[in-house]
């Protein structure tokens, strides 16, 4: 009887304490899963697919979508922040996965990590050179705001951040439309459905 | 004599525009000095000739790039190394010029030993010997490194993305700034001419676009605005290499934190 109540109370205290995951290891198991499936002998239209199921898993949609927004995130009313976060999902996932699919088995490995602060560890890899291209430095912008559950916010290749540059996308769109955020709607939009 | 006096009226007036532009708020730095917004003085000019340069990168630009890249390894391998190993001429001088004599020391020794040993620079001798990682300078970045901000951008025919400040540290390169120049254009020995200096550059384009040809393409496809997506990759490479993050200065490259901040806070 005393040993079920010890086993009990441990697999109590299991459950009951979340565990913090270390933002190298959920950056290297989410390379893995990404290169897997990438390395499977899938159409590329099933491994979009699966790449973007790893996405909405790992990646802080959302955030990143605020973020792009730029100061034009301050103006938005309620149902227009709802129908962007809609486009942005769409738009960001097709973007990513389409991105990604190029490549065939990529090997990346985990170097090391920086923490930037309590809501921001860097994690530093690299994508192992082929016959076809050289080393490519990739940086992980890690939020880990909530230790139990970290997400990536951005990717900084070579030194290059892509949610710099697709804030900068963005902020272009705006500026050419005279900030009319229906415009970068309708270009989400259809992005999304080409 | 006429030309190069040109050149150099030129130059001072594209920098005397560019502090002006930077004074009046089109360039807006912050305590760090870095530029958080430019602004596209010449956009509607700049889509124009970006357009261009589109069409002549997919009619003649990218089909020499794809036969380029059939060429077998060694003959690819060795002509990179060969335009490297002529692109050190300019990084030395701007190496001291940036108050780094060790690693112009460094350079020195790796441009004597590629273009002897290394057969006129074609094999990267020194790579192999245990050289630190060549990273290039050039009269742009000097001038970045001496506190000019990069203006305004502007598209250039053929020559793709730069900056007023940019633009202007190329100036440098045909007043006496890049050796190669001087000894292919006003040298005199039968081996070189300006057409010799012309294929080299012509090469190191080939060269550059035939190393991209897979992630031009996947940024275009993926891209909502092309146009941008060069602009912002430019200026943010620029930046980079000015402020040396290639050598692994992590705390400057992440030292803008304010819009990452803000959004944590809503």
């Amino acid at each position: 009887m005393r040993k079920i109540i010890i086993i009990l109370l441990f697999f109590n205290l299991g459950y009951g304490k979340a565990y913090s995951i270390e933002p190298d290891i959920f950056v290297q198991s989410t390379v893995n899963r990404a290169s897997q499936i990438l390395s499977k002998n899938i159409s590329k239209e099933q491994k979009i697919n699966e790449l973007k199921s790893v996405a909405k898993e790992t990646v802080d949609i959302k955030g990143v979508g605020i973020y792009s927004l730029g100061s034009a995130r301050k103006s938005l009313n309620d149902s227009q922040k709802t129908k962007y976060f809609e486009l942005f999902e769409n738009y960001f996932l097709k973007s990513f996965s389409s991105r990604l699919s190029e490549y065939t088995n990529p090997k990346i490995e985990v170097q090391g990590k920086k923490v930037l602060n309590k809501n921001y560890t860097i994690v530093n890899s690299l994508l192992i050179a082929t016959s076809d291209r050289p080393e490519v430095k990739i940086d992980w912008r890690v939020y880990t705001k909530n230790p139990d559950s970290p997400l990536i916010r951005d990717l900084i290749i070579e030194g290059l951040s892509l949610a710099r540059t697709q804030k900068e996308e963005f902020a272009s769109i705006l500026n050419s439309s005279k900030g009319d955020i229906n415009t970068l709607f309708e270009t989400l939009e259809e992005f999304s459905n080409n | 004599m006429l030309k190069n006096l040109l050149i150099i009226i030129f130059s001072i007036f594209l920098l005397t525009y560019n502090a002006n532009a930077s004074s009046d708020g089109e360039l807006k730095l912050q305590k760090d000095d870095q530029p958080k917004e430019i602004k596209d003085c010449f956009e509607k000019l700049n889509r124009a000739t970006f357009s261009f340069n589109q069409g002549l990168d997919k009619v003649i630009i990218k089909p020499i790039a794809k036969g380029y890249r059939k060429l077998p390894d060694p003959i690819q391998r060795g002509t990179s190394n060969a335009v490297n190993n002529l692109s050190t001429l300019i990084t030395i001088p701007n190496n001291i010029l940036q108050g780094d004599v060790k690693t112009a020391i460094i350079n020195t020794g790796r441009l004597v030993i590629n273009t002897t040993v290394g057969l006129l620079g074609t094999i990267d001798v020194a790579n192999k010997m245990g050289f630190p990682k060549y990273e290039k300078e050039d009269y742009g970045q000097t001038l970045g490194a001496w506190g000019f901000g990069p203006g305004c951008y502007v598209v250039l025919p053929v020559l793709g993305p730069s900056t007023i400040r940019d633009t202007s540290g190329s100036f440098a390169n045909v007043l006496g700034g890049d050796p190669w120049y001087n000894a292919s254009v006003h040298g005199n020995n039968e081996f070189l001419s300006e057409r010799v200096y012309l294929t080299s550059k012509a090469l190191s384009g080939v060269d550059f676009r035939a190393n991209n040809l897979e992630s031009f393409d996947n940024l275009e496809t993926n891209s909502i605005d092309f146009y941008a997506s060069v602009r912002s990759l430019y200026l943010q490479d620029r930046e980079n290499k000015i402020k040396n993050n290639q050598r692994g200065n992590i705390e400057v490259l992440y030292n803008d934190e304010q819009d990452w901040e803000e959004i944590d806070n809503k």
